[in-house]
């Protein structure tokens, strides 16, 4: 694919440029360079890691996520929908009187709201996961960096975008190298 | 190893004895011992052997479901008044072992288990194939297996509704969102080990066939940090879950009114009975995985014993049914539910009820030892025992209830047929040929929680 295109444009000195990458060995050593990275000002830079981190993405200026609040929506749903699905077809659709009792036997229609209130839940959760992080999204350019295969073994890359509004070429390299990382990558555009 | 510049800051952390996981494992060891399992591990003939034999149990399977959809139920042994014999107690039974997973997954990584890390994946796995062949059997008992379908609220031209006041309709809910949840769960926290199996691939098929279902995962920040909070959710919401799905199938049962149906007791006695067997089932894959995979070092003797201590507990809570019931059946002083209690003593069935008792009660006691819990080979023995003992109690709570009601003139046996015993030891095999499949083509443990409980162990040592 592009990967080959990538290649012979890494000899000339001026080759499009989708980031830099700096390769860290441990969790902590990747968890302090993003703290710096948000404090020298790069507000776009990412963080891969072949594990959760605790704390990075908050080091990186991500605020709290909306996945709670989706689960929660998608439970409501789930549990409204289930509720009224049941009213519905046992009060107005299909009235049958079995023995003078009640047609809104609501207790009896507990069961079907709570499992569907977990399946609203669910499909939320998933969804949110997802859609919130533009997955799926089979190909991408940081995957053109050499050996970042690495991020989902046992190495932590720090990404500086060439799209950050505090992001200058020579600059954020000479950045990244001040935080010692093992060596720094290049992310071809 | 580093070629020029800095050192990263620091050394890759090496884990650390404890207990739940042995020393000298770093990220990349870790990774590559259980991406390999998968990727590179060469074919040996055991676990051909083992596949093909239960192929060929599927097979037979899948001939004798034909002759059943051809013959019709006729070919059980259920009539008037056992209308109900081996195809619901099967229900019961695998969905009881499909609970463990769930239990493994959900509820341990809610209270913080570090002992979950190395064994919710494949439980996960047990759950959703248990669950699979649960499924079948309500469809296989039907009459009419054709219009399974009638049970779910659709825009049908008949103009009905499925009758919502029917346990029968919340089962199909309860199953059918079972299994699916179940499969989500287990998915979302395949996805970073997907992306894994995608980055170590040898060739150029594996990779795309992971990449695709990794979803191009990066491991990114602000991912993981979703990741997370969708994955404890997930248990979350699984957990109330899975105590729902074996209560509401027991209300199949408790909601009519026959003697040794008719009981209060049965939701939680039928939860504790599906975690009982359902670790039992846990065990009984473990010990072999372990062996055959070399896993000494992330499942260890603690896990064993853990699981051990778990079915101490659920089988005494089991135990506690079992009381509860001849309890209640003398003391509501009814003259059916008396006289269901000493026939299940002494009738027709009581071989099974007496065997039972010996495999739920009495063998599960040697649980107490710390010996027993660490002994591989009692512990696999034992694990086989609770599972038989487990189908025994279902298959008499379904059969020796319906046998003997009210009316003398009603009362009648069941026999098992050929076809019983052969859907029931097909499904036994279809069982394990999904998991032979399953522990080739993917990683048996999360490669991912691995790496964490490495960091974690590393962290707590120093």
């Amino acid at each position: 694919m592009s990967r080959h295109a990538g290649m012979q444009q890494d000899a000339k000195p001026r080759a499009p440029l989708w980031g830099w990458m700096a390769e860290f060995g441990t969790a902590d050593a990747l968890l302090d360079a993003a703290r710096k990275a948000h404090d020298a000002g790069y507000r776009r830079a990412e963080a891969y890691s072949p594990f959760h981190v605790e704390g990075l993405a908050e080091a990186l200026g991500s605020r709290r996520t909306h996945v709670p609040a989706i689960v929660f929506l998608g439970g409501l749903a789930g549990a409204v929908g289930g509720f009224f699905m049941q009213w519905y077809a046992a009060v107005v659709d299909y009235p049958i009187n079995v023995g003078g009792r009640p047609l809104n036997s609501w207790p009896m229609f507990v069961p079907v709201t709570f499992e569907l209130a977990v399946l609203g839940g669910a499909l939320a959760a998933v969804l949110a996961l997802l859609i919130g992080s533009g997955l799926p999204r089979i190909t991408h350019p940081v995957f053109r960096a050499k050996d970042f295969d690495l991020a989902t073994r046992n190495r932590f890359f720090l990404c500086l975008r060439s799209d950050d509004p505090a992001f200058e070429r020579e600059g954020a390299a000479r950045f990244l190298d001040s935080l010692e990382p093992m060596r720094r990558i290049e992310v071809p555009a | 190893m580093s070629m020029n510049a800095g050192s990263g800051r620091g050394a890759p952390p090496t884990s650390a004895d404890i207990g739940v996981l042995r020393a000298g494992w770093g990220y990349a060891s870790i990774t590559d011992k259980i991406a390999d399992l998968v990727l590179t591990r060469p074919v040996r003939w055991p676990w051909l052997v083992a596949f093909f034999g239960t192929f060929l149990g599927t097979l037979v399977l899948l001939g004798a479901i034909g002759y059943l959809f051809v013959r019709g139920v006729g070919i059980f042994g259920v009539d008037i008044p056992v209308a109900w014999g081996f195809a619901i107690a099967n229900v019961v039974w695998w969905i009881g072992i499909g609970h463990a997973g769930t239990f493994i997954s959900a509820v341990l990584l809610l209270l913080r288990q570090k002992w979950r890390t190395s064994i919710n994946r494949f439980a996960e796995a047990m759950t959703l194939f248990a669950v699979a062949m649960a499924g079948l059997f309500p469809i296989l008992h039907l009459g009419r297996p054709w219009f399974f379908y009638w049970i779910a609220p659709y825009p049908d031209k008949m103009n009905l509704w499925p009758n919502w006041r029917s346990p029968l309709v919340w089962d199909f809910f309860a199953i059918a969102i079972y299994l699916t949840v179940s499969f989500l769960f287990w998915y979302v926290g395949l996805i970073p080990d997907l992306a894994t199996l995608r980055d170590r691939a040898t060739t150029r098929a594996k990779r795309f066939a992971y990449g695709v279902f990794a979803l191009g995962w990066r491991g990114e920040a602000r991912h993981w940090q979703r990741f997370e909070i969708a994955y404890l959710l997930l248990a979350g919401l699984a957990t109330p879950l899975v105590v729902s799905v074996h209560s509401v199938i027991s209300l199949d049962f408790a909601i009519g009114n026959t003697p040794g149906y008719h009981s209060t007791i049965f939701p939680p006695y039928f939860v504790a009975g599906a975690l009982f067997s359902g670790f039992a089932m846990v065990l009984t894959l473990t010990i072999p995985l372990r062996r055959a995979f070399g896993l000494y070092d992330f499942i260890t003797d603690v896990h064993l014993d853990h699981a051990g201590k778990v079915m101490l507990a659920t089988g005494w809570l089991l135990a506690y049914g079992y009381a509860c019931e001849i309890f209640v059946a003398f003391y509501s002083g009814d003259e059916f539910e008396i006289s269901m209690t000493i026939d299940r003593w002494t009738g027709f069935y009581a071989p099974v009820y007496w065997a039972m008792m010996f495999c739920n009660v009495l063998v599960p006691q040697l649980l107490w030892f710390r010996r027993v819990r660490r002994n591989v080979v009692v512990l696999f023995a034992l694990s086989l025992v609770v599972n038989l003992g487990m189908w025994m109690e279902r298959v008499l709570i379904v059969v020796s209830s319906l046998h003997r009601d009210f009316l003398p003139s009603s009362w009648g046996l069941f026999i098992p047929t050929f076809w019983d015993w052969t859907i029931l030891l097909g499904t036994l095999c279809a069982f394990a040929w999904l998991f032979l499949v399953f522990v080739r083509v993917l990683p048996s443990i999360s490669i991912s929680e691995m790496r964490l409980l490495v960091r974690e162990s590393a962290e707590r040592a120093s």
